[in-house]
């Protein structure tokens, strides 16, 4: 009986293999070994050693740009997503009548955050006469040309990048409610301020959830595609050519395989090395209320 | 100070509180809110008139924006671009729901050798970049001359290659007490009929809840179809989108942008309105502590 139920276990699992080396653990290697060929698809792939990544890190006047630009969007986004989704997650938890039709009201702008049509919207919205600079002049101001300046233009992007605030608000959320309601009561009778209880207990509690929300937001916006390619289309001069825009432009505009894989392989190893620091730092500021057994 | 004037200090603070909260949760659904309710507007505006009044209500009511929009300038009309989005959508769903429960279910309620190795890789793909793995894929997609269908669009839901669904499913499932599945295997049910019979009810919540995210993220995915996709004709709604922008060089008709943007964000809605209440459950009963 044991060893049948074993048996019958790994059957279950059998997709989830197939799927994961054909769909990961495949491509992730040998993406890793194009990335020391030249391969155009026509002709086989070339072994060039690391002149894909001397390349990359020398002659290349875009690769270095974009890795800055990259960094420079996501410390610019994430903190303020997060903040900004705590924040909301936090005042949808109240408990107050109708409570639940604010939180629809607000699960709607953040479900659509990722879509194309948000970005294209996006673009209007800023345009040199959209309704941003409609606002400003309507209050005296001076119309601001959004996506000609540099500055302006990683601004936009910063912005849409903080208005996708939905999943993170939705899990934050999640874990709020999780908290029992008793430890809130202790803390109030001992007289605990509200911002004591909001410092003292609510974030240690929600510190697990902090970490999986800033792991997985720093990932998401390092690889950042939609919303240059859709606003800005990587200008003005290149301000916001983000570095997984380099990355089509390589493999599907200039049939560079190999280039774009090195390229896509440091990317990886950034985020990693960020992921790996996050993981290493969170025994010390990560509270597992349960003993670290998730 | 005795119980009564504790109860009462405490009834008035509660009173004000809760009104500022009003206050605040009002202005900031406002704020994030009022585009969408301009925009919708806007798409009832002429090209000027957009450009030319902030205020929400159009001066006169133009629908051509959505007619001449759902026409498109290419020689497909939106009707394709839909019926072409839900023939990626929904397939990938079916087979996502499906082959997340299975590995969930394999994870959650069987002990084999090797298995908090193999779990230890879910977690690893959930926080794996697509960027490394996106160029061999395509290549892969392209040696099986399988380029501008939509296989490659929906062939890893087939194969539970969606790690956030299946940890989110493993935490639910979790939750359900193994007493559950013992009471059925006394009454003679085999492990399939477990799951189909037992557990996928008790599911419901979190099974929507991957309904209704699937959907959602698949409906917005643009990338994949960019790079896969060639035919005009086999283009879903977000690459249409992105069409339209583009197809009248120099003049962009934005009323008409506006009014398909919009549209494009209504079959989530719609699905976001009727699940809504399930999905906030099963968010919180799938327990999502990372």
């Amino acid at each position: 009986m044991k060893s049948k139920k074993k048996y019958i276990g790994l059957i279950f699992l059998i997709p989830w293999m197939i799927g994961t080396l054909i769909f990961t653990i495949y491509p992730f290697i040998s993406s890793l070994i194009y990335s020391f060929t030249n391969y155009d698809l026509i002709s086989k792939p070339k072994f060039v050693g690391f002149a894909n990544y001397i390349e990359m890190f020398t002659t290349d006047p875009d690769f270095v740009r974009s890795l800055k630009v990259t960094i420079e969007y996501t410390i610019l986004t994430v903190p303020i997503q997060l903040i900004f989704a705590l924040f909301l997650a936090f005042i949808l938890n109240f408990k107050l009548k109708g409570i639940n039709f604010f939180r629809t009201a607000y699960y709607v702008p953040s479900i659509l955050g990722g879509n194309v049509a948000v970005a294209i919207l996006w673009k209007f919205l800023f345009n040199k006469t959209g309704l941003v600079n409609q606002v400003i002049q309507t209050f005296g101001g001076k119309p601001v040309g959004w996506l000609s300046s540099s500055s302006n233009a990683m601004f936009v992007l910063v912005i849409l990048g903080v208005w996708q605030f939905g999943s993170a608000m939705v899990i934050f959320l999640s874990a709020l409610q999780q908290i029992p309601t008793d430890l809130y009561e202790a803390a109030r009778v001992d007289g605990a301020k509200k911002w004591t209880i909001f410092f003292k207990i609510t974030i240690p509690l929600i510190t697990p959830t902090v970490f999986f929300n800033l792991v997985m937001q720093l990932n998401n916006k390092l690889q950042e595609f939609n919303s240059p390619y859709l606003i800005t289309n990587g200008g003005p001069t290149k301000s916001t050519y983000l570095t997984s825009l380099l990355i089509y432009d390589n493999a599907f505009k200039n049939f560079r395989m190999g280039y774009a894989c090195a390229m896509s392989w440091v990317l990886f190893i950034i985020i990693a090395v960020l992921a790996l620091a996050l993981f290493k730092s969170s025994n010390r500021w990560v509270y597992y209320s349960d003993g670290g057994q998730n | 100070m005795d119980a009564d004037s504790i109860n009462r200090k405490v009834r008035r603070q509660h009173a004000i509180e809760s009104t500022w909260r009003y206050v605040l949760l009002i202005i900031t659904a406002f704020i994030m809110i009022y585009p969408i309710i301009w925009l919708f507007g806007a798409s009832f505006k002429t090209n000027a008139e957009i450009f030319g009044s902030i205020n929400f209500w159009p001066q006169h009511f133009d629908w051509t924006s959505y007619v001449k929009g759902w026409k498109t300038g290419t020689q497909y009309s939106f009707t394709t671009y839909f019926i072409n989005s839900f023939k990626i959508v929904i397939p990938k769903v079916i087979f996502t729901l499906i082959s997340c429960t299975l590995t969930a279910y394999a994870f959650t309620r069987f002990d084999f050798p090797g298995k908090n190795i193999l779990f230890s890789i879910v977690i690893a793909t959930l926080f794996l970049p697509a960027v490394v793995t996106r160029i061999p894929l395509y290549i892969m997609w392209r040696n099986l001359h399988l380029l501008d269908s939509y296989v490659p669009l929906i062939a890893g839901s087939v194969f539970a290659q969606e790690p956030f669904f299946v940890f989110m499913l493993v935490q639910f499932m979790r939750g359900i007490p193994k007493e559950y599945d013992e009471a059925a295997v006394m009454d003679g049910a085999n492990p399939l009929q477990i799951l189909g019979r037992v557990l996928v009810p008790m599911m419901k919540p979190a099974l929507l809840t991957v309904v209704l995210f699937q959907f959602i993220w698949s409906m917005n995915d643009f990338l994949t179809p960019l790079i896969y996709l060639s035919s005009v004709s086999k283009f879903p709604v977000a690459i249409a989108l992105k069409l339209a922008t583009d197809a009248t060089s120099g003049f962009v008709p934005w009323n008409q942008t506006i009014a398909m943007s919009l549209i494009a964000l209504v079959p989530s809605l719609i699905l976001f309105f009727s699940a809504s209440r399930n999905f906030v459950e099963g968010m919180s009963a799938g327990g999502l502590k990372g």
